[in-house]
């Protein structure tokens, strides 16, 4: 047995909130984070092809990670998806959320399979969770590969 | 009293019109008592978003699906599901969904299992209704309960199983998937989460016929000329075929099984919901890779 590694404090509030409330709540819950996701800054809207596009959400989502120059390589977020894709823009609302700001290699720790712990899989299907998965894992390409 | 069709003069052409609905008729029957309307999308929150003033929800992955088993629910959950929502035996059912009404036709397919007898698409489905700029509504309804029987399903007439599909073979097929899933060169379709198989190209002598050819740019079918055309003139299938369907799980072949059934009028359609993640994770069954339909040997 491995000491639970340590989620970034925003993104385990957000477990936290998930996985205290019903399975019908958790998809209330989703669809409020969809509609918080920011809209894109100007440098990206309208430049799809500065973003990278993750190929295994179910609609297709543009995603681009910035890694600061300070000390602690803080990383910022940004997403696209088409307001006729809740599920996906609730997804990415949950890295914006739980992973914006924080330190690459906060970032880098947080385990692949955290998304587990939200308790989605009863809500929207296992199927349907693949993308958060994928989400998490071109992040953390772009973080390492960002130098 | 039954509910009733749309007499709109491009649903008229087709075999089976009454199965069929325009925003428009939809439109003014949304009060009506024994019409049901139910969402059923890709997206399991979109119809949360907004949805059709009255309409209920049903989800395909999380509700039609038996839980455990890789099989539709069974006749007493599937008589729960509906006379929760308030929808009776004979009650009109219109469905309607995103992406050009995949979903929907998948939903219909299952209500047909159970021989379901009146329930229609709404032609267009969610994005019509939306491009009109017709009334959405976040209300949830509360409809009352009602006792819906339960029936056994019935998979005999219009699902294939695997089984089936081998003792097909040699007969009419026809492949919905994209052009790169049909040669093998894709596992599953771009830009889609892929459910896995360990091998890629199609089953042989399967026709290559994508079913989104069938969906006009505003996501209504293509009128009964066009879809003629494609089936018929084009892939040379005959309304008196014995025809069997497929894609990657059963929900693309949906809508083409809804296509030649009822627009076209094929009486024999079956839809091989195991698809390619039973066929290309199946040991030793025949495979074809390429462009080419190829043969059994």
């Amino acid at each position: 047995m491995t000491a639970p590694v340590e989620l970034p404090p925003r993104l385990a509030e957000l477990v936290e909130d998930f996985s205290d409330v019903s399975v019908k709540e958790r998809l209330q819950l989703l669809l409020e984070l969809s509609e918080e996701l920011p809209a894109l800054p100007e440098r990206y809207s309208g430049h799809r092809d500065q973003m990278e596009q993750v190929h295994e959400c179910q609609t297709p989502l543009f995603l681009a990670v910035e890694v600061a120059a300070d000390p602690d390589r803080t990383v910022h977020l940004f997403f696209d998806a088409p307001p006729e894709a809740p599920t996906t823009r609730g997804f990415a609302s949950i890295m914006q959320t739980g992973l914006d700001g924080e330190p690459a290699a906060e970032v880098l720790a947080v385990p692949n399979d955290f998304y587990l712990a939200l308790g989605l899989g009863e809500a929207v299907s296992p199927l349907r969770l693949r993308g958060m998965a994928a989400m998490l894992a071109r992040i953390k390409n772009q973080v390492r590969s960002a130098g | 009293m039954p509910v009733p069709n749309d007499t709109h003069p491009k649903l008229a052409a087709y075999a089976h019109p009454e199965r069929l609905v325009t925003t428009e008729w939809l439109a003014e029957q949304l009060q009506q008592p024994g019409v049901a309307v139910v969402e059923s999308d890709e997206d399991v929150l979109l119809y949360d978003t907004g949805h059709i003033p009255g309409a209920v929800k049903l989800d395909w992955h999380t509700e039609l699906n038996d839980p455990v088993t890789r099989d539709y629910v069974d006749g007493a959950r599937f008589a729960e599901l509906l006379g929760e929502r308030g929808i009776g035996r004979d009650t009109t059912v219109v469905i309607y969904g995103d992406r050009n009404n995949w979903w929907a036709a998948y939903a219909l397919w299952v209500f047909s299992l159970f021989g379901h007898q009146d329930v229609r698409l709404l032609d267009g489905g969610r994005a019509k209704w939306v491009a009109e700029g017709r009334e959405m509504t976040r209300d949830e309804p509360t409809p009352a309960k009602v006792d819906y029987p339960v029936i056994e399903r019935d998979d005999s007439a219009i699902r294939a199983f695997k089984d089936d599909v081998l003792a097909h073979l040699g007969q009419p097929m026809v492949d919905v998937r994209s052009p790169g899933e049909y040669s093998g060169e894709l596992l599953h379709m771009p830009d889609y989460p892929q459910e896995g198989a360990v091998r890629g190209g199609h089953i042989p002598g399967a026709a290559s016929v994508p079913w989104a050819r069938a969906a006009a740019e505003d996501a209504t079918f293509k009128s009964r000329d066009e879809l003629e055309a494609i089936y018929q003139q084009e892939q040379g299938l005959s309304p008196s075929d014995d025809v069997i369907a497929y894609c990657r799980i059963g929900e693309r072949s949906s809508h083409t099984w809804f296509v030649l059934t009822h627009l076209l009028g094929f009486p024999h359609v079956r839809n091989y919901d195991g698809s390619w993640t039973e066929w290309g994770n199946s040991v030793r069954v025949p495979i074809a890779v390429g462009a080419e339909r190829g043969s059994v040997k």
